[in-house]
């Protein structure tokens, strides 16, 4: 009974906490700019299915895309057998699901065997990452936390693996010797012989009973804490690849999108007749007034969907292994432009939540990105290409291009003068429309 | 070979009451860059030879604004692109091709939300659909036992999927079409894109064609060939960088038709 208790306490305290610091990510992801995505909504169901679901990024890397995709069923999977154990743990009872009968059976099995895999691949990874050094996974900015950050999960995931299956294999031995309460239900094709091999039934049942409800705890203990290490972690891309894939670019990569306000500007440029644009009212965003801004000076002046992006953003470094300018030694790294918006907006998240409200702390996105690595950029889409889930660095890129060149008049002195040559000759060249056609008679 | 070529302008077509089948977007490199004329040029002469009715807007023609917007001068982008509209749509224009990717996707892609709804082509496409519509012909003798690499623009490719009509035009010639290793998809970058042909490159390690260079001529090609002038430049860089310039060719695939049909 106590132990029910305890469990509800924690499953509630679990639950709640999660909630509310989903809720902070929302609101944080709120803090962009608003963007109405729902046109086309049947292919943005179906490239969720295919991307999203059915991983057809991932398996762009063959090795990392099976290990993936085996440790993304098992979560899938084994998050029924989550749902039996809460029951069990709420209601004293033991594999409520036994009734399924053979299915029940089946099942477990599966469990199993995907627990197995899920343990093989994390394996893996961590090899990947400490054994072979991967070059995408030891760049610059995968120092300190994020490899930390890397580590953790799979080392939790591993824990959590050998959990349920030690849980199961003393579970099985207990099934076997008839003792009260565990009745026979499941099949346990891993743990009845790992079982086997570590001599169990030689245990006393007490030990055993022990052996089984500390790992049970150790196991649902260890979910509820990784529920809630998910939203200060780059894991939180399980729940956000799904929306995140929903609300993907489906115009042309290389189609930007319009600045309608710019649009009336001009006009009225061009034309005399037609009025300025009323200027664009400031939003207040956290208590706080933005002011309308051409570009990109903060998180306040993306899209909401570039900072989803930013919290969707695995650190797995598919964009920056692709991206030639990352490849030819420059200081430019799609993966750091996604992780560095996401710090600054963790970082401006913080500074409501202390103060109820945001104040100006003088820092910026470009406190964090530097000019020499936004000026790298070819816009190539290399990294949207790569992206197992669609996150689009490049249009973060060009929104704190536009600021610094509409808003600072900061650029690079060559694109001033192609800037120049553009609007006096028509041409990024000093070569002035009385020479379009010389090319008919060289 | 140098030749005047009697090149219609859009002006002259409506003084004349007519209307061409299509409007042949120059642009600036095209225009001014000598090397990419050459590709206006080769072009000019598919058109004709498939006795394609077509104009140009000569000196009512500006930059698109691609390198504006892209480096970030959206006033700038939009000064032009709205210029452009006016003119285009002032004679009517619905169909544009153009042998430049990032002329290609500004008109294409970026002119719509503007009041400039065109059909657009690139070059490779246009030649391909003369090919299939058999409009011109070509004989691929002289390429007999050449080894073709394509490289992939990345306006054309990954921007707008277009991978295939390049391929199918080379693979009318009788050579062998060999892939690099980061193709189509997985392409990788000229390093021209973003406005970058106008600037110096950010400090790096090396530069993005020469890396393009080396992978094209790792597949011991006798041509690269390139769909876009922007790309042409940074991969005859690359061979040049390494000393490859008197086996390796970087050639438009305008004008490796235009070489095969003899025209
Ligand atoms: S678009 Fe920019 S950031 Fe992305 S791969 Fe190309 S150069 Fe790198
Ligand atoms: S942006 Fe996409 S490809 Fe790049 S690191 Fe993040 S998840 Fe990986």
């Amino acid at each position: 009974m106590i132990a029910q208790v305890v469990f509800g306490i924690l499953l509630i305290a679990a639950i709640a906490l999660f909630a509310r610091n989903l809720g902070r990510i929302g609101r944080n992801i709120h803090l962009g700019k608003p963007e109405a995505i729902n046109d086309r909504k049947a292919e943005r169901w179906s490239t969720m299915a295919r991307v999203a679901l059915g991983q057809s990024k991932m398996v762009v890397r063959p090795v990392a895309g099976i290990m993936h995709s085996l440790i993304y069923a098992g979560f899938i999977i084994i998050n029924l057998e989550v749902l039996e154990i809460f029951i069990d743990g709420l209601f004293g009872t033991h594999r409520i699901g036994a009734f399924l009968g053979g299915f029940y059976d089946f099942l477990i099995g599966s469990f199993e065997i995907l627990a197995i895999g899920v343990l093989l691949a994390c394996i893996v990874f961590i090899a990947r990452r400490a054994i072979i050094q991967l070059p995408r996974f030891h760049k610059p900015e995968m120092k300190g936390w994020p490899s930390k950050d890397a580590m953790i999960i799979l080392v939790t995931e591993i824990v959590l693996m050998c959990a349920f299956l030690t849980m199961n294999a003393a579970d099985f031995v207990l099934q076997g010797l008839g003792a009260e309460h565990y009745t026979q239900a499941g099949s346990f094709p891993v743990s009845a012989a790992i079982a086997s091999t570590l001599n169990l039934s030689n245990l006393q049942p007490s030990t055993l009973i022990t052996m089984e409800r500390t790992a049970w705890w150790l196991h649902i203990v260890g979910i509820l804490g990784f529920l809630n290490y998910l939203v200060v972690s780059k894991h939180l891309h399980i729940l956000l690849a799904f929306p995140n894939v929903w609300y993907s670019k489906l115009a042309p990569r290389t189609e930007f999108a319009n600045m309608p306000r710019i649009t009336g500007e001009v006009k009225s440029m061009i034309d005399p007749s037609v009025p300025p644009p009323d200027p664009a009212p400031a939003r207040t965003v956290a208590g706080a007034e933005v002011p309308e801004r051409f570009g990109a000076k903060d998180v306040f002046d993306l899209s909401w969907k570039s900072l989803m992006d930013a919290y969707s953003c695995t650190e797995c470094g598919r964009c920056t292994s692709e991206c030639p300018a990352n490849l030819t030694g420059k200081l430019l790294s799609p993966r750091k432009i996604m992780m560095d918006t996401r710090d600054r907006l963790e970082e401006v998240g913080e500074a409501i939540d202390a103060k109820g409200k945001w104040e100006d702390d003088g820092q910026s996105l470009h406190s964090r990105i530097s000019e020499e690595e936004l000026w790298a950029c070819t816009t190539c889409n290399a990294c949207t290409q790569a992206c197992p889930v669609n996150i689009d660095p490049v249009s973060i890129i060009m929104e704190m291009r536009r600021y610094k060149v509409m808003e600072e008049s900061s650029t690079r002195p060559a694109l001033t003068s192609m800037f120049n040559n553009v609007e006096n000759n028509g041409a990024p060249w000093a070569f002035g429309a009385d020479r379009r056609m010389e090319w008919t008679n060289s | 070979m140098s030749q005047s070529l009697a090149v219609p302008t859009m002006a002259a077509f409506t003084a004349s009451g007519e209307v061409p089948e299509v409007l042949f977007w120059v642009g600036c490199a095209g225009s001014f860059d000598d090397r990419a004329r050459k590709i206006t040029k080769a072009f000019v002469r598919i058109l004709n030879a498939a006795k394609v009715k077509f104009a140009v807007l000569g000196q009512e023609e500006t930059c698109t604004g691609d390198p504006a917007r892209r480096a970030g001068n959206e006033f700038l982008f939009q000064m032009q692109a709205l210029q452009n509209v006016t003119v285009l749509n002032g004679y009517g224009v619905k169909r544009i091709v153009t042998a430049c990717p990032h002329c290609f996707n500004t008109l294409k892609n970026e002119y719509p939300a503007l009041g400039g709804s065109y059909e657009v082509m690139h070059h490779t496409q246009f030649i391909n659909a003369l090919l299939k519509e058999g409009r011109i012909k070509v004989q691929g003798g002289g390429f007999n036992g050449k080894r073709i690499t394509f490289h992939d623009p990345c306006y054309l490719g990954r921007g707008n999927n277009e991978y295939e009509a390049p391929r199918e035009v080379l693979l009318k010639l009788d050579a062998a079409l060999v892939e690099m290793k980061r193709s189509k998809q997985n392409g990788l970058c000229c390093g021209a894109g973003g406005a970058q042909m106008f600037k110096e490159a950010e400090p790096g390690a090396r530069e993005v064609n020469h890396e393009r260079g080396e992978e094209a001529l790792g597949t011991k090609p006798d041509i690269i060939a390139a769909g876009c002038p922007f790309c042409n430049t940074m991969l005859t860089d690359g061979v040049k960088h390494f000393n490859k310039e008197g086996e390796v060719v970087v050639k438009d695939v305008a004008e490796l038709i235009a070489e095969a049909g003899e025209l």
